[in-house]
């Protein structure tokens, strides 16, 4: 009873935030529906057992992903007149995609009701009882060892290469010393003088 | 509690773990408001002390009711939204931050199975909800629609992600010791860690105690409590993101702040210094109350924030950076290959 009230709730926030996240005019709103629409995914994640996924689609979008996005939104002056005009450019491309995915939920639907997946023909069958995350261990770590380790190094080049094409060594900028910094005491720095009447400080 | 409302009562299961969940949700929400009016008498009587003041000793006995005082004065106070201000978002800013600063305490455990949401992922869910902390700070930033709000909102984005980084390796090294994403799991864990020494907590692992100390350091920078406050340093930006609030949003912001303060104490108790267990591990000191303890503890760590705040100077925004990303990051990284490969030796052998 309360897991069917709480999963229409999650669906239809869910779909509800993602129209409003491209219908909606201000950029910063439309991110805000965005967060919205991750936010109700991992409750609806949570209702079907997988609270290591929920816990996990919160950190990475909405707490560091969205919050990118947030940043850059929020720096740009978008006028929302010229992207309206862009609509009707792409109205053809949006059509076309949007087509396809109907058309992949409607066979995945079909395939569905034609007969579900058993769970003896899950490909990795693990036992009901462990927890989430030591589920997910087992697998990623014994059986999908070389895999994720594979996902791993792609990341890293990944991130590598976004460094290398970023950072760029710039003559003429003044770098900071931080040992430097810190070694330098009050005495470096100013100097108790005591000057006779009439005369001035020599500099 | 679920199975009062099940058998005493006579409801289905279901309604009754849902009156359940909404009672205990009161019983922790409204003392900890009133934990929170407390705690900024607390901490303006520490921090005048040494400043060699009073503080607050007028209204009511010593001061006591000087929150409440103000907690009326600022109810009645006019809600002034800025002309300029995205209305929607200004309001709804310090609602989150509000909102987001209670939400964690769902998984806080104050005694052996007392515990609203004893879940498998606690850790990753406090995790969760502290990410979402930037959302309030950085809306109100942007819907002030003023250049003030706005520097704050970008420098309190920055750093509490920087940190969260650190604090994230911090959490990962206690889960390897721990073997357990669970609060109450990670608090009996802690119980007796040496065989020759009967001390509860994990702090008093050598191995583990800097880590404690950087997540002493990082949680005053999540929670952007002085020497860390940038994004409200009143010499540069007037009262930063909270510059065009007033009435009962700005206070919505204080209670988040002081509750989410609070929280960052009670996450220092539970994960290093044994939660409710008592600090030494001998039979005496378990007749006083689990829930006693961890008091104990929360209140010593705010009071460590409140030296901290009363004692050290701000620092300066490259240095923070500096902090979070060259020193804190790689520390704890260190730490996480550092405890791992201990505990490989320790349970697995050469």
């Amino acid at each position: 009873m309360i897991q069917a009230i709480a999963f229409y709730l999650f669906a239809i926030i869910v779909i509800g935030s993602a129209a409003m996240t491209i219908s909606s005019r201000n950029p910063v709103h439309s991110v805000m529906w965005l967060i919205l629409a991750f936010f109700n995914a991992a409750g609806l994640m949570v209702l079907v057992g997988a609270e290591f996924i929920a816990m996990l689609l919160v950190i990475v979008y909405v707490g560091a992903v969205a919050v990118l996005f947030l940043f850059v939104v929020m720096m740009l002056d978008i006028e929302v007149a010229q992207l309206r005009a862009g609509v009707a450019r792409y109205a053809a491309l949006g059509l076309a995609l949007a087509v396809a995915l109907a058309a992949e939920i409607l066979i995945g639907i079909g395939a569905w009701s034609a007969g579900g997946l058993k769970i003896s023909q899950r490909i990795a069958p693990i036992d009901g009882n462990v927890p989430n995350i030591q589920a997910m261990g087992q697998l990623l770590y014994t059986r999908y060892l070389f895999v994720f380790e594979a996902a791993g190094f792609v990341l890293l080049v990944a991130m590598i290469g976004a460094i290398v094409l970023t950072h760029r060594q710039r003559g003429g900028v003044k770098g900071q010393n931080i040992s430097r910094q810190n070694a330098r005491r009050p005495q470096d720095a100013t100097r108790n003088v005591q000057p006779p009447v009439g005369q001035g400080v020599q500099l | 509690m679920t199975d009062f409302f099940n058998h005493t009562v006579g409801m289905s299961y279901d309604w009754a773990w849902f009156v359940a969940t909404i009672v205990g949700i009161l019983v922790i929400a409204l003392p900890l408001m009133l934990a929170v009016a407390m705690i900024i008498y607390a901490d303006r009587k520490i921090w005048a002390a040494m400043a060699l003041r009073r503080g607050p000793n007028v209204v009511g006995p010593f001061g006591l009711l000087q929150s409440f005082a103000d907690g009326l004065k600022v109810f009645l106070q006019e809600t002034i939204v800025p002309a300029a201000a995205n209305r929607v978002l200004f309001l709804l800013a310090p609602i989150i931050t509000f909102t987001v600063a209670l939400i964690v305490w769902a998984v806080i455990p104050f005694q052996a199975g007392v515990v609203l949401a004893d879940i498998n992922v606690g850790l990753l869910y406090v995790l969760a909800a502290s990410s979402l902390g930037v959302y309030g700070i950085i809306l109100s930033g942007w819907a002030s629609n003023s250049k003030y709000p706005f520097y704050s909102a970008l420098r309190a984005a920055a750093q509490m992600v920087s940190y969260e980084v650190a604090i994230g390796f911090v959490l990962i090294s206690v889960v390897l010791w721990a073997g357990t994403f669970n609060l109450s799991g990670i608090v009996e864990a802690q119980r007796a860690i040496y065989r020759f020494l009967p001390v509860n907590g994990f702090g008093f692992n050598p191995l583990l105690f800097p880590m404690a100390v950087v997540f002493l350091i990082s949680a005053l920078a999540e929670t952007q409590r002085a020497p860390f406050d940038l994004t409200e340093a009143e010499s540069e930006l007037v009262a930063g993101y909270q510059t065009e609030y007033s009435s009962m949003s700005f206070a919505l912001f204080w209670l988040g702040e002081y509750a989410n303060v609070l929280l960052m104490c009670a996450l220092n108790a539970t994960l290093f210094w044994g939660g409710w267990l008592p600090p030494i591990d001998w039979a005496p000191l378990y007749y006083v109350p689990g829930i006693i303890w961890l008091f104990a503890k929360i209140l010593f760590f705010f009071f460590v924030f409140s030296w901290i705040k009363a004692t050290v100077p701000r620092y300066r925004y490259d240095q923070l950076m500096r902090l979070g990303w060259k020193v804190f990051l790689p520390l704890s990284l260190f730490w996480v290959f550092l405890v791992s490969g201990v505990l490989m030796i320790h349970r697995v052998g050469l």
